[in-house]
This record gives structure tokens, sequence and C-alpha cells, in this order.
């Protein structure tokens, strides 16, 4: 069993977080992959507007409800699916939609916010939607369907925790003193006393204002629904059952956030499994002098080739070198190891790769022969990553 | 390995105003966003880099601490930066825009406008966009604050950067009427004007960096009528091994100098491949590319160097 399996034993819900660009994506979608291939019932929830994850499992497009994976395609690929993988992309606006049909309390509150121009861009534009639609999602899924783990992508905001905050912050909001003072005077307009009030209405004109007040009546009917959704939804993330892997690349930003989100992950009470190093260049041979190793190669490659490949392979350990000190002080800073996947030599955005991946993670999986020259593969084997 | 001639450049963007270095998360926008700001204060332009967000990434390239929300910081000499946080812009917006009895200070920061800030659908986006435009007119709104020729925006990710170009058209559509819905379709139309504003899209040798490249070009076109200016290809292994030297060391003896070679030769060949790819989805458009820089971290001098490759001046 590998680390990443004895780190997710047990658990039922799976939240991939990190920074933006670090390959969040496709560790979920590997992660998914490979507990399929474990016998498990998996579905993946991914929030990807340059639809990256349709292009690298093959699929032309993926619903607002987790559809199946043909896994006979996995097979192709040297991967057999003994359990089963359901996948779909995050529709935040018709999440947010549904979420709105659940909570309302009549049929004419639920049409008159889906109608309202204020809703209709809170719904879509505004930063923030998609955390929350992606946490209501999950939360949806876990409560109807019948999976046995559920694997969250998370939006790519700059801020890992964003995400966490996202419910509370609607709840928050709604139950704030500002909202109230927004619904007390009652007709279209607000005709609250005070300067602020003329001083708002002077600034952002009075059609604005009245689509935002009834906006903001029609929400306040859903109040409790939102506040026990809100408290539901806390009590999934900080149950036993759910594991947050936190996805980082060795450069100094993505690896600043993991750290910083690991921290508020503890404080928060949520439990995290794993840190994953995603394109670790290893540390591979010993550290000898350019020239050595030209002199070395000669006899061989010829003095030309030698000498490239002496001086590409003291960059290499340049970043080997940086990426190993990211690890140990991820290691030193969170008392624990983390689990490193080496640098492809091209980017995992077809099946090969994602088996291949699945394979470093998850021990082998795949039937494939071991020198596979798979698109993705790595050169480096994920041995010597390992100190 | 450099194809055009750059010679001038950006000079030959000094009718644009606005510069949007957009991409991918992690492709080295504010690097590139830096090297572009060089290149144009080498060239004589008095200029600045702007970040949303909070963000203050450029100012430790240049040796200087983050400085203050909205504070304009001299990083060299006609080369300065701003970070854009919301609560600032609102409370300048405020201050600019809707002067009255109550000081802009205490309105900004009185629940009832945070309440509204927050709630109302893309107004933080339009704050801080709003914020960029300012920085580009001439004479500029605010009082005594220096006139730039080129406002750099060091843009959020190519998703969050659509949400902040759409937010003053959204924004004028739902205020209709008021000051707000004026000042939005004011900056919508000036968003949307070509020859002030160009974005130059930059992008890792990657294959989701690059289909994301293609898929922000497309919505830019279609969205905002707004054109590419260039593209930055950053982070690009050099073709240093033939396929001939790679059948020699796939032939050679197991050696960690070997293996890194090959992996090299590997990527690079992919690397390649996703240029071309991008060079023929986008085609007509100038192409710098940006070599990897092989060390812990870039300092102020791989600031210059890159500058330098996009003014065409070093090799």
């Amino acid at each position: 069993m590998s680390r990443l399996e004895r780190a997710l034993a047990g658990k039922h819900v799976v939240i991939c977080a990190g920074a933006g660009g670090v390959g969040k994506t496709t560790v979920a979608a590997t992660v998914a992959l490979g507990l399929a291939a474990r016998g498990r019932r998996v579905a993946l929830v991914t929030i990807d507007p340059a639809r990256r994850l349709a292009e690298a499992l093959g699929l032309e497009s993926l619903g607002n409800q987790p559809e199946a994976v043909d896994v006979a395609r996995f097979l192709e690929s040297g991967l057999e699916i003994r359990g089963e993988l359901s996948a779909m992309m995050l529709d935040a606006k018709r999440t947010f939609d549904e979420l709105i049909g659940v909570l309302a309390p009549s049929a004419a509150t639920r049409d008159a916010i889906l109608g309202n121009p204020v809703y209709q861009h809170v719904s879509t534009a505004v930063a923030g939607s998609q955390e929350y639609t992606a946490i209501a999602k999950l939360y949806e899924i876990e409560h109807t369907a019948d999976y046995e783990v559920i694997v969250l992508d998370t939006p790519p905001s700059r801020h890992a925790i964003d995400f966490l905050e996202a419910p509370d912050r609607l709840t928050g909001f709604l139950e704030g003193r500002a909202l109230a003072a927004f619904l007390k005077p009652t007709g279209g307009v607000i005709r609250a006393a005070g300067v602020v009030f003329a001083a708002l209405r002077r600034v952002t004109g009075v059609g604005l204002l009245d689509d935002l007040t009834s906006f903001f009546r029609l929400l306040s009917e859903m109040l409790d629904g939102f506040r026990q959704r809100a408290a539901d939804v806390h009590e999934l993330l900080t149950g036993p059952g759910t594991a947050f892997l936190i996805v980082t690349s060795p450069e100094r930003a993505p690896l600043d956030e993991a750290l910083f989100f690991a921290t508020e992950l503890d404080r928060a009470g949520m439990h995290r499994a794993a840190v994953i190093v995603n394109r670790v260049h290893p540390l591979d041979g010993r550290n000898l002098d350019t020239a050595a190793i030209a002199a070395r190669l000669a006899p061989t490659l010829g003095s030309s080739l030698a000498a490239r490949v002496a001086a590409t392979h003291s960059e290499v350990r340049c970043l080997a070198e940086r990426d190993a000190a990211a690890v140990a002080r991820l290691r030193s800073a969170l008392r624990a190891q983390p689990i490193c996947l080496a640098d492809r030599e091209s980017d995992v955005h077809d099946l090969a790769g994602l088996v291949s991946l699945c394979d470093e993670l998850f021990g082998r999986v795949s039937a494939r022969s071991g020198g596979s020259k798979a698109s993705g593969s790595a050169h480096f084997a994920s041995d010597r990553l390992r100190p | 390995m450099r194809e055009r001639s750059t010679t001038g450049w950006p000079l030959q963007l000094t009718p644009r105003r606005l510069l949007i270095v957009a991409g991918k998360g992690g492709v080295g926008r504010s690097t590139v966003a830096a090297a572009v700001a060089v290149a144009a204060a080498r060239s004589g332009a008095r200029v600045i880099v702007a970040e949303t967000a909070g963000r203050a990434d450029v100012p430790p390239m240049f040796g200087h601490r983050a400085g203050e929300p909205l504070v304009e910081t001299e990083l060299l000499p006609d080369l300065h930066h701003i970070t854009i946080d919301r609560q600032v812009a609102l409370e300048e917006y405020l201050r600019l825009e809707a002067p009255g009895p109550v000081p802009a200070a205490v309105l900004g920061r009185s629940r009832a406008f945070g309440l509204f800030v927050e709630a109302a659908p893309g107004m933080s986006d339009l704050l801080t966009i709003g914020k960029v435009w300012e920085l580009a007119q001439q004479p500029r709104h605010r009082r005594n604050a220096l006139a730039y020729d080129l406002v750099v925006l060091d843009a959020p990710a190519s998703g969050q950067l659509v949400g902040l170009l759409a937010a003053p058209r959204t924004f004028s559509q739902i205020a209709r009427v008021g000051p707000v819905a004026r000042q939005a379709s004011r900056i919508a139309g000036a968003l949307s004007d070509p020859s002030t504003v160009g974005v130059i899209s930059v992008a890792t040798p990657e294959q989701m960096a690059v289909t994301e490249a293609i898929a922000l070009q497309r919505a830019l076109s279609d969205e905002f009528g707004i054109e590419l200016e260039a593209l930055v290809v950053n982070r690009l292994f050099p073709r240093r091994f033939t396929a001939k030297d790679e059948r020699a060391l796939a032939a050679a003896a197991d050696d960690p100098a070997v293996r890194s070679a090959r992996w090299f030769y590997g990527r690079a060949q992919a690397q390649h491949a996703q240029l071309q790819r991008l060079r023929d989805e986008l085609p007509g458009l100038s192409c710098t590319t940006l070599p990897f820089v092989f060390q812990a971290a870039l300092d102020f001098a791989d600031i210059e160097r890159l500058a330098d490759l996009l003014t065409g001046a070093g090799v």
C-alpha cells in the first residue's frame, strides 16, 4: 500500500487544495483514478474553466452531475479499474440555481431570485461564487449520491483559503447588522434616514439600489436555510471522513501558500492527509564537477556532446537542489514527510500520462511494461525522490 | 533562437496607455510585467506596474519592500509600482466621484458601504479596473498625481481577468442610471478601444498554458474586441541536443548525467512542439521567447536580461 493510500484510508471526502498552477486538477484526477483502480466507487468533481480535466480524461464534455467514465479506455493504457469512476465539471451558475431551488421557501421566491438582475451577476461573475458552489456541490453529492469516495478539485484562486471561508462569508453577510439595516425600511427604495444611505444612493443611482434591496429581502427569506447549510458543510469539512490533500510545486510562492493553508487547516480543526509536491527534480548522482563529468563521458559520447551533457547535468542539479531545499522546508514546518512527484518530461495531459502518475502515487497499479515510452512518463525513477 | 527583430519594442506601443500582461497561473506574469516595465522605462517612458488583489510580487524583484496599498512607489527612475486593494480603492473612488458632506474615509469604512461593495456584483472588480483606468489618465484624476505614459497591469489569472474586464460593462447594465453607471460605461468604452489597450499573453511552452493562451485570445477578441499585442513564451528550454545526440545518449551506459541530458532533451522536444502549436493557432503575432532560468530565484539582473530579450538588445 502506498503512502498516499494509507493517508487516505477510510476517507470519504478528499479535497485537493493549493495555489493556482501547481497541477491540482491533475493530482485530483489521478487520486480519483487510483482509488477507482483499487476497487472504490469514486466521484471526481473538478472546477476548471479551461476544461483541462475533460481533456486529460478524453471526455468531450462533463455535465453538472457526476457521469460514469468509460473505464475500458483506461484498460488500453494498461490500467484496470476494478471499482467505478464518475466525473463532473462544476457549473457554478447551475449549481447556484439548484441551491436556490432547494432552499427557497416557495416557487414564487425562487423565480423572483432567479430573475433578479443582481442575482444573475452574483451567481456568475462574482469572485467567490465558484468557491461557494464547489462546496455546495460537494455537500449535495455527499448527501444524495452513493459514492465511496468523492474527490474534489478546488477553484484556481490565488489563495487556497478562499475556498474554506466561502460558506461562512455568505452566512456572515446574511446575518450581518448591515443587512438588517438594508432590509428594515419598507418600500422599493431604501428610505432609511442617515447621510450614509443618502450618499450611497447618490453614488449608485436608484435602479441598482432597488434591485439590491429586493435581492437582499428575497435572500433573507432563506437565511435559515443558508445558516443550516453552512453548519452542515462545516460539519462535513471537519468530520473524520474528510481529508485535505495540499498540492504545491517546489517554487517559493506556491510553497508559502501551502504552508499558510496547512496552518489554517490545523487551526480550523480540519484533517490534512498529506502534502503532495508536484514537479520535483530529483537529486540524481553525486555532485561532480562539470569538467570531470565531461572528461568521463568524452570517450563514449565525443567531447562536444559530453560537454553539453555535463553542463546540462549541473543545471538540472541546480533545480534539484532548489527542490530538495523546498521539500526540507515543508517537512520541518509541517513535521510530516511530503509526497514528491517527479517532474515529467512533458505535461500530464493524456491518458498514458495520468496512468503513469497514478503508478507513482499508488504504487504500480497499471500492467504496463516497465520501459514504456508513454508521454508524460518520468525519466527519473521516483524512488530517487525519497530521502 | 529569437526570430523577430524587436528593435524599439515596446516603444511601438506608445499610443497604448494600458498594457495587460495576462496568462495562466504560475507562468511568470509578474516577472514578464516587471521586464516589460524595465524595457519601457529604458525607452524613455514613465511607467507604472499595477498589481491587483493586494498582491505585491514585483517590488521584491527590485529589492524593494511592498508599499502601502494604492501608494505609487518609485522602484527605479521612471519605473513605479502600485498595489491595488479594494478597500483603499473604494475610499479613493468615493473621494473623487461622490464628494459630499461625509468624509470619504468614514463613508468607505461604514458598514453599509462595505456591505454594498461585497454584495454588488463585480463592484470590487469595478473598483480595481477603475483604479487601473485612473492610473492611465492624462492628466490624472487624483490631484498632484504623476501622469504615466504606460500602465502595465500584472493581471490576475485568465479566468479572473475576463471577469475584471467585464465588470464595467455588466455594471453599467445593472446600475442603469446614476454616477456608477456613467463611470462604468466610460471605463467599458476605454477598455474596448484597441488603440488604448494592448494585451501581452504570457505562456509557458506546456500543453495547458498554451491551451489557456489560445482560449484567452478568443475570449478577449469575441467579448471585448481586444486583440493580443504580442506573445511571450517563458521558461523555454533551448534545443541543446539533436535527435542524433539523443540516439547516442540512449545507447550510452546508464549514468546520472546522461539521465539528466535525456530528461532535458525530452522536455525540450515537448516544449518546442507546444511553442509551434501556439504559433500555428495564433498566427501573425510576434512571439518572444525567454529562456528557462536554472537557478533558485530570479534576481534583478535576470529581470534586466529578460528586458534585453524583450527589446531585442540582448542575445
